[in-house]
Parts: structure tokens; C-alpha cells; sequence
């Protein structure tokens, strides 16, 4: 934490109890609590109250009509033993390890090449490369539903061009999830940003070193960029691991929603938030997609955690304030 | 501790300098390599835009002339605008939208500056505690507390509304209390305390003194937050019945559904709907460019 804050005059040791009412004294504390007080209550009221609702509702059989009657852990054994919570979850996992490496593999790619053009026109293709993230969601999905139509879209007329004859993208279940993970690269603008601007700040002394050092661009790149920029790398790998385990809005406005496009993905399109919701929202299973929230928290959980473990080997912090 | 800083978009042209000259190669490589460097990028680039500008040309075409992949229509027919706003209440959802985007946007600004001011001028017990309570609070998946939110607005009467949509930014957001506690960190405290010495409120630092000097990072906020809410789906999916209460994302996937794909296969209508929907958000983000690009580039530095 920073110095110019905590100046805190060094105190005789209390008892927990004895500071907390000295602290209430205070007017300065009083007003601290008064500034949190928003965020307390909505911190209670929107975000813990609500996750110990959905724990108990997890326990119960719960339609909204009728009250809720207790099951115990029913809705966690349907849970493991539905078969589309399996293809969910599948669908939902390997779209996150390769949409997650993938992204930020050429995001990386475009940003470091940014960084070597520089100046005016660095900020110009800067902003080209953001736009399509400044797509409204759902416009992105209707837009790729016809980019990667599979008889006249875009995508498979590019394929033409090579000689390919490109698959059915939004109807044929094997290829349904690759278009997906085409269309989750055009919106990688705020990666690039992010490591955009980490690139700029590497210093070029640094390069200069490694050059006298006899160190090639290639080794330049490991030993010097990456390890400069592996905090920004480890943020963007967390921010876009947690989104991808709860991809939603592009999918569903592809393929749910109306009886014809359901049909036509089967399951292959089914991500997890897309069966939660599906489950709460329109066959009011309450009690059961509470147990799934709980579920894809728990995932999300273990999947952070593990990250930032690995996180903490390979990311270097300058030692200084950064 | 980072400062956020919101700096000029333009870098200052020492840097540049540095930066092209990679010492050892002759000036005629240097622009031959940059050079290519500039092909590849802008061919990257073009692919970028390239969804876009089809988008536009293929909502002025002819509804059998859609899918012919001409970036210049064979016949222009603006009519395909009329006909969905006719087909449509079109303007109602976007009135909407920016109806609920800039409830959203005002409150979630004002509740997490005041939010985060009590964190970074104050010194308290727990105040490290909670700090940390509002850091967790960010990785919970929004699918945890979706179920049990429903049931309080359908308690209070309030689930056919539009309330839901952005009542709960009231109670401050974690990442921007987050961002903007970054922000006020980096202010000299020293104003702080002569303001304090000239007898001025704790209220009136935050109010007069820290907003005032804040006014990028705000401005950032409120603009994160208007976009994210004229793109949110799944809230108007679970709140909004009623046609005229849709948002335009909403709207726009009930276009979709009646006009495209197990509709009318009016693909133009639809193409028409996603052009109106986008304008908005790229003209803000024209608008207000070094901001996003300040904001995004600032949350990657504090990983």
C-alpha cells in the first residue's frame, strides 16, 4: 500500500475490542462507514442475501408457482447424471482453452507489431481493431450468423478464394463450435488495448541490453517482452478465462430463442449459462439451476485459483512500485 | 500503488524515436521492414472491418441481393430502414436503451466514486477486510445471485419493469470502486488536508474537491457502463415481457427472431435493426476514444 496514506501514528497495543470502540469514536470512522454504505447494502441485499438464497433454493424443488418443498441433494445428483450438463459443461470448457490461448496468442501478435509501427498510425489501427468490440453483443451474434452461413456467408466465400470449401458453420453440429470460436477472435479489440499499452511500457534499455548481448528478435521477445508484460498477460488470461466459463449473448442469439435454430444446433451450441438460464428462466426449474449456479461457481473458483497459483511462478512485478 | 492517469492520446514523439531505431540496421531496411510490418497489419485490419462494412452495404440491399457478398449494393434501397421502424417500435426500444443506459451509467458513477472515496481517504478498522470482500465480489459469476435477485424484484412488484435493469448499480459496482479508488489514491493528499484546515466537510472533499479533480476516471465509468448496458441480453431476457418496455439488444434479438432464421427470412429488416443498434455505441466510442482507451489499458496495468 502506498506510504502517502497510511500514516498512521504507531498506537500502544490494544485489545481487538478496545480499538474497535475507540475507532467508533471517531468521526472519521463513522463517516468512513457512511461513504462504504451503499456498497454494504447492496453488498447484502444483491450479492450475499441472494447467494444463501441460492444455496438453500439449491435444496429445494422450487417452480416459482408452488413454495418450495426440500430435496435435499437431489438437484446435485441430477446435476452429474444430466447428460447435457455434461455437453454443456464440454462445450463450455473447450471453447475457454482454445478461445483463451488463442485470443490472446494474436492479440499479442497484433499488439507487438502496433508496437513496432508506432506513433500516428499505431492509434489509428488501434481503434480499428477495438470497433468490433464496441458491437452490441447481440448485433455480433446476428452478424456472424450470417458471416458464417454456410452456403453463401462471408467466411466460406473467403475459404473459396483458397480453394476450400468451407463447412456449414451455424447447422452442422461438428463445425458449430468452431464458428463460435471464429467469431469470439473478431472481438479481441480490448485485449489488444490492454497489451498494447503494457508493450509501451517496457523500457527500451532493456532491448538495448539484449541486443549488445547478442540476443535475436525472437529471444529478445521471450526474455525481455514477455517477462515485462506478464503481469498484463496474466490479467488478460484470468478477465478472459472467467468470461468465456460464462459465455452467453453471442450463442443464444444464434441459436436459441425460436424453435427453428434450436433444432438446427442440437446441443453442440450449448453453453453453461445458456442450460442455467434455460433451466431457471423458461422451464422454471429454480431449485435445480440454483444447484448449476452453484456448480459454475464452484468451477470458477478452482479455475481462478489455479491461475493464479501458476500465475504467481511465471509473472515477474518490477521491484519497485508496480 | 498505480496511478491512473489519463494521458493525451497522442505519445509524445521522443518516444517514437527511440522506439524505431533498433540500432544496427541501415535506414533503407528500417523503412523496408516497417514498411511491411504496415502491409501486414493494415491486411489484419481490413479483415477487421471488412464484417462491418458488409453489414451496412447488405442493409441497403434488396432482400433477394442480401446474401450476394457485394460490398457495393447492385440496387440501394433504403426503404428496408422504413420498413422496420414500421414493422417494429424500433425508436421505443431505443429510447429505452438510452433511458436505462443512462440510469445505469449516472447511478453506478455516483455510487462507486462515493464508495470508493470512503475507501481511499479513510482510515478505519476493516477497512482492508472489506476492501478485500469488494475484490471477491468481481469474480462471482453473475449466474450465482440471478435467481434469488429475481425473486426480491418480483417481491417488490417491480419484475415486469425496467428497474431491474439498473437498480442495483445504486449500491457501487466492484470494479469501478475499484478503478476509481485507484484514481483518488493518486490525489495529493495535502489538498485534502488544507481544505480540511479551511473547515470543509468530510462530504465536501469528496464532493468538491476529489469529483471535480476526477472527472476522466468519471467520465470512464459512465461510458463502461452505458455500454455495457446497451449490450446486456440477459437481464431483459429474464425482467422484460412487454414489447414496449424492450431494450434494443432485447428488440433486436425479437427482430431476429420474427425476421430471420424461422421468420421471414427478411434478412435485410435484420441487417437494417443491427445497423441502428451499433451507430449508437461506435459514435460514443468516437466521442470519447482516449477514455475507453485509457480505461481498458488501465485495468490490464493493475493485474
Amino acid at each position: 500500500m502506498s506510504a502517502d496514506v497510511s500514516t498512521a501514528p504507531v498506537a500502544p497495543p490494544m485489545s481487538r475490542g478496545r480499538r474497535w470502540r475507540a475507532a467508533w469514536r471517531r468521526p472519521e470512522t463513522r463517516w468512513a462507514y457512511l461513504f462504504l454504505l451503499p456498497w454494504i447494502v447492496g453488498f447484502l441485499a444483491f450479492t450475499a442475501g441472494p447467494m444463501i438464497a441460492s444455496l438453500v433454493l439449491s435444496f429445494t424443488d422450487y417452480d416459482v408457482i408452488n413454495p418450495a418443498s426440500y430435496v435435499g441433494g437431489e438437484n446435485y445428483q441430477r446435476m452429474i447424471e444430466d447428460p447435457q450438463v455434461r455437453t454443456a459443461l464440454f462445450n463450455t470448457l473447450l471453447y475457454t482453452v482454445i478461445h483463451v490461448p488463442l485470443s490472446i496468442a494474436i492479440a499479442l501478435a497484433l499488439a507487438v507489431l502496433l508496437n513496432q509501427i508506432g506513433g500516428r498510425f499505431a492509434g489509428f489501427f488501434r481503434t480499428v481493431f477495438y470497433m468490433p468490440a464496441m458491437t452490441p453483443t447481440v448485433a455480433v451474434g446476428v452478424l456472424f450468423l450470417l458471416l458464417l452461413n454456410g452456403q453463401n456467408g462471408l467466411v466460406n466465400a473467403a475459404l473459396g478464394l483458397f480453394g476450400i470449401d468451407g463447412p456449414a458453420w451455424t447447422t452442422d453440429p461438428a463445425w458449430v463450435r468452431w464458428g463460435i470460436i471464429i467469431m469470439s477472435l473478431w472481438t479481441i479489440g480490448g485485449t489488444i488495448v490492454i497489451l498494447f499499452a503494457a508493450l509501451k511500457n517496457v523500457p527500451m534499455d532493456l532491448y538495448e541490453a539484449a541486443r549488445i548481448d547478442g540476443a535475436g528478435a525472437w529471444r529478445q521477445f521471450r526474455e525481455v517482452t514477455v517477462p515485462m508484460i506478464s503481469g498484463s498477460l496474466f490479467f488478460v488470461t484470468i478477465v478472459n478465462t472467467i468470461a468465456s466459463l460464462q459465455m452467453f449473448t453471442e450463442v443464444y442469439t444464434m441459436f436459441y430463442g425460436n424453435a427453428q435454430s434450436q433444432l438446427q444446433a442440437s446441443d453442440s451450441a450449448l453453453f453453461y449459462v445458456i442450460y442455467l438460464f434455460r433451466q431457471g428462466f423458461q422451464f422454471l426449474e429454480m431449485g435445480y439451476a440454483s444447484a448449476l449456479a452453484w456448480g459454475l461457481f464452484v468451477i470458477v473458483l478452482i479455475v481462478t485459483l489455479v491461475q493464479v497459483k501458476l500465475g504467481d511462478r511465471f509473472v515477474y512485478y518490477e521491484g519497485d512500485d508496480r | 500503488m498505480t496511478m491512473v492517469q489519463v494521458e493525451p492520446a497522442h505519445e509524445q514523439p521522443g518516444a517514437d524515436q527511440r522506439r524505431r531505431a533498433p540500432s544496427g540496421t541501415s535506414p533503407a531496411r528500417r523503412v523496408i521492414r516497417t514498411g511491411f510490418i504496415v502491409t501486414a497489419v493494415a491486411l489484419v485490419a481490413a479483415t477487421f472491418t471488412y464484417p462491418f462494412l458488409w453489414l451496412i452495404s447488405a442493409s441497403l440491399k434488396p432482400r433477394y441481393q442480401v446474401f450476394d457478398n457485394l460490398l457495393i449494393p447492385r440496387e440501394v434501397q433504403p426503404q428496408n430502414y422504413t420498413s422496420l421502424l414500421d414493422a417494429v417500435p424500433f425508436l421505443t426500444w431505443f429510447g429505452n436503451s438510452m433511458i436505462v443506459g443512462v440510469m445505469a451509467a449516472l447511478t453506478v458513477t455516483l455510487s462507486s466514486a462515493l464508495v470508493a472515496f470512503g475507501f481511499a481517504y479513510f482510515r478505519f478498522p476493516g477497512r482492508n477486510l472489506l476492501f478485500l470482500l469488494v475484490l471477491g465480489t468481481m469474480m462471482l459469476p453473475a449466474a450465482v445471485t440471478m435467481i434469488p435477485t429475481f425473486l426480491i424484484w418480483q417481491e417488490l412488484g417491480l419484475s415486469q419493469t425496467q428497474v431491474p435493469l439498473w437498480a442495483h448499480n445504486v449500491f457501487a459496482s466492484a470494479f469501478y470502486v475499484f478503478l476509481m479508488r485507484q484514481f483518488f489514491l493518486s490525489l495529493p493528499r495535502d489538498t485534502f488536508e488544507a481544505a480540511r484546515v479551511d473547515g470543509c466537510g468530510y462530504f465536501g472533499l469528496f464532493w468538491r474537491i476529489a469529483m471535480p479533480l476526477c472527472k476522466p476516471a468519471l467520465i470512464v465509468v459512465f461510458i463502461f457502463e452505458f455500454r455495457a448496458s446497451w449490450t446486456d441480453l440477459i437481464r431483459p431476457l429474464i425482467y422484460l415481457q412487454d414489447e414496449a418496455l424492450y431494450t434494443l439488444p432485447r428488440g433486436l434479438k425479437a427482430v431476429l427472431d420474427a425476421f430471420g432464421q424461422g421468420g421471414e427470412q427478411r434478412w435485410e429488416i435484420v441487417m437494417a435493426a443491427s445497423v441502428l443498434a451499433t451507430v449508437p455505441l461506435i459514435i460514443l466510442f468516437f466521442c470519447a476514444q482516449r477514455y475507453f482507451v485509457e480505461g481498458i489499458a488501465t485495468q490490464g496495468r493493475k493485474g
